[in-house]
């Protein structure tokens, strides 16, 4: 198990090591000088100014030198400067990231809740009504792109009957979340169903496999109930694997919420994101990315960790 | 394989055949008689015909496959037959309802929808589908490579797409679209080079068990090169997989380019598309000018459907086939 898990943290460093090779390698594919990006276009009559520039933020020394520096900063959580925004890319994630997390969330959290009964029900009820139904609807929210069901959802629920605003909570901190809930219902419901439609296949693929198994036929023998077999045993073992889901989900929930707060004008990390692609503000492009990476690899970890946990036949094979 | 050096990968629902898990799918009765001895088996049949058949049973995969040809027809043939203005903007026929001469109505520019459904239909299409099939190869060339070598190529080439892999698709996508100025040639290469990945990573497991199988070692004792067996033997016995794949590609590329373009960071204008024609209707949203968000993304909406079902139903054909193996 030790061992495991230190190959397992070792791969994830370098995975994120080589992360930060790709970021920088894009950083340096950017159009243009940085400095006179920053000085205005007219600086190039002042190269006085430029050359300032260059040694003050390191542009003058060789690539390797730059992302040196560049890791360093990461690595002291500076993220670089948003010049556009005349604020640091930290500050700036300080007071976005905290609702985009409130809003991944309560989302993931209402879709297990409903992915889980949906997928049993499905492998119950294999290829009668129910599971048809829930077929269609969850190939349908796969299918329809995240912004698609937002501006439906707006088209229904804002202007059509105009019960929820169509536009997320404003305003600064985490605060107005709880004070603005109501223009929040819409957002979450948008995510939620797009993540509804990731799990509950996963849960009825995993419950049909577990039907098959031999300790079903076994407990059948004994005499158990249905119920009691489904319960105690099949939703057992396929709960499992929903650890290491939500791991691996966590890059596409993370996709959904970007297109989910651009719809909904949320002013979470992803609407930062699609601002600053909107606006080239490469700096915080940049931080987002890396931001979004390490959540992304250290998901996966803590999944391969948990299913090492949950699941002892894994443990015995890596011992 | 052991678990210290491949994380436990999640039973994927849309692809058992790669993840090696027993799955439950359906086989035609016949068949199943035929397997346990049950009828007298007529003439062998070629395993290509076998899952065919599977294929064209599966009333899904069918009525997607005519809906993906149709949406081809509609949008490539489609502006052949019918003919509108989509060059000149004219301002006095803007927002027509749909009926009479506009079957869609007009947009904010006077263009009639119907026929701007069809010409953006054909940049998303083309950019989608291009996107896939150059990933696809793309994807199959480095996963066969780190998987046919192994060791240190396979360790390093593996990394990287696990590097690419943790930089989700869209983030990856819209850093380097804000990089570049967006043309078609350009966003199909975007797409195509942060799609590839999940191809490579399923192709290489193939790979992995194709190269030591007899015949792979046969051709390598007769002579033949590293690029003569990923080429001939590795590539063309993951084909069942690479097409299923290829698939879903077509659904993820096309879904990727109308959401870039949703957010403005695909096609610019002149230049039109699904996405594009979505996010230029949403603006009115709020003066009932339904034709211009309903029609758009009903069209999108079909084409990713269609092309999930083609690559659900190619899964199980295959499947028949990796039965047979």
């Amino acid at each position: 198990m030790a061992v495991f898990l230190l190959r397992r943290v070792l791969q994830s460093i370098i995975v994120i090591l080589l992360v930060t090779v790709i970021t920088f390698g894009l950083l340096r594919l950017i159009p243009g000088n940085p400095a006179i990006a920053v000085l205005g276009p007219n600086s190039f009559r002042n190269p006085a100014a430029i050359r300032q520039f260059d040694q003050q933020y390191g542009f003058d020394r060789p690539w390797y030198s730059q992302y040196w520096l560049w890791l360093d900063h990461i690595l002291h959580l500076d993220l670089g400067f948003s010049w556009k925004l005349n604020q640091s890319v930290v500050s700036l994630l300080g007071n976005r990231l905290p609702k985009t997390i409130f809003l991944v969330g309560i989302s993931t959290i209402l879709a297990l809740i409903l992915a889980v009964p949906i997928g049993v029900l499905q492998a119950v009820r294999r290829n009668k009504m129910a599971d048809h139904f829930f077929n269609g609807f969850s190939t349908l929210f796969y299918a329809m792109p995240a912004f698609l069901l937002g501006i439906l959802l707006i088209l229904i629920f804002a202007v059509k009957f105009p019960i929820f605003p169509p536009e997320g909570p404003q305003g600064e901190g985490l605060g107005v979340v709880f004070t603005e809930f109501n223009s929040l219902v819409l957002p979450i419901i948008s995510l939620t169903l797009v993540t509804i439609a990731l799990f509950s296949r996963y849960m009825r693929s995993a419950v049909l496999d577990n039907l098959t198994e031999d300790y079903v036929r076994t407990a059948k023998a004994k005499g158990a109930s249905e119920r009691r077999i489904l319960l105690r045993h099949v939703l057992r073992n396929s709960l499992i694997p929903i650890a290491t889901l939500l791991g691996l989900s966590l890059p596409a929930i993370l996709a959904g919420a970007l297109i989910t707060e651009a719809v909904f004008n949320y002013p979470g990390m992803g609407y930062l994101f699609y601002q600053s692609a909107l606006n080239t503000d490469y700096p915080v492009l940049l931080g987002v990315t890396i931001v979004v990476a390490v959540a992304t690899v250290v998901g996966s970890l803590l999944a391969d960790i948990a299913y090492a946990v949950l699941d002892p036949r894994v443990r015995y094979v890596s011992q | 394989m052991s678990i210290n050096t491949i994380p436990p990968e999640l039973p994927d629902p849309d692809n058992p055949a790669a993840s090696g898990l027993a799955t439950v799918t359906h086989v035609p009765q016949t068949d199943e008689a035929v397997a346990t001895g049950l009828l007298p088996a007529g003439k062998p049949r070629s395993t290509f015909r076998r899952g065919l058949e599977v294929f064209l049973e599966n009333r899904l995969a069918v009525s997607g496959v005519i809906i993906f040809a149709f949406m081809l027809l509609f949008c490539f043939v489609g502006p052949l037959v019918y003919h509108t203005n989509q060059l000149r903007v004219n301002f006095t026929d803007e927002f027509i309802p749909p009926g009479g001469s506009h079957l869609l109505g007009t947009d904010a520019s006077g263009f009639d929808v119907l026929g701007r459904l069809m010409i953006a239909g054909q940049v998303s299409l083309e950019v989608g589908i291009a996107a896939a099939l150059l990933a696809t190869v793309v994807g199959v060339l480095w996963g066969a490579v780190a998987g046919y070598f192994g060791g240190v190529v396979d360790a390093s080439l593996m990394r990287c797409v696990d590097a690419m892999l943790s930089i989700p698709t869209l983030f990856l996508a819209i850093v380097v679209v804000s990089l570049v100025t967006p043309s078609k040639p350009i966003l199909i290469l975007v797409i195509a080079l942060t799609s590839w990945l999940t191809t490579s990573r399923l192709v290489r497991g193939e790979a992995l068990s194709l190269r030591t199988r007899d015949y792979v070692q046969a051709m390598k004792v007769m002579g033949g090169g590293s690029t003569r067996a990923v080429l001939r033997h590795i590539a063309p016995n993951a084909i069942g997989t690479i097409m299923v794949n290829a698939t879903f590609q077509v659904a993820d590329a096309i879904a990727l380019i109308v959401a870039l373009s949703y957010l403005g960071l695909g096609i610019r204008p002149p230049q039109t598309d699904w996405g594009a024609m979505l996010s230029d209707g949403i603006q009115y949203v709020n003066d009932g000018y339904w034709w211009l968000i309903f029609p758009v993304g009903f069209a999108i909406v079909l084409v990713i459907t269609a092309a999930i079902f083609i690559g659900e139903g190619l899964r199980d054909a295959v499947e028949v086939r990796l039965q047979r193996r």
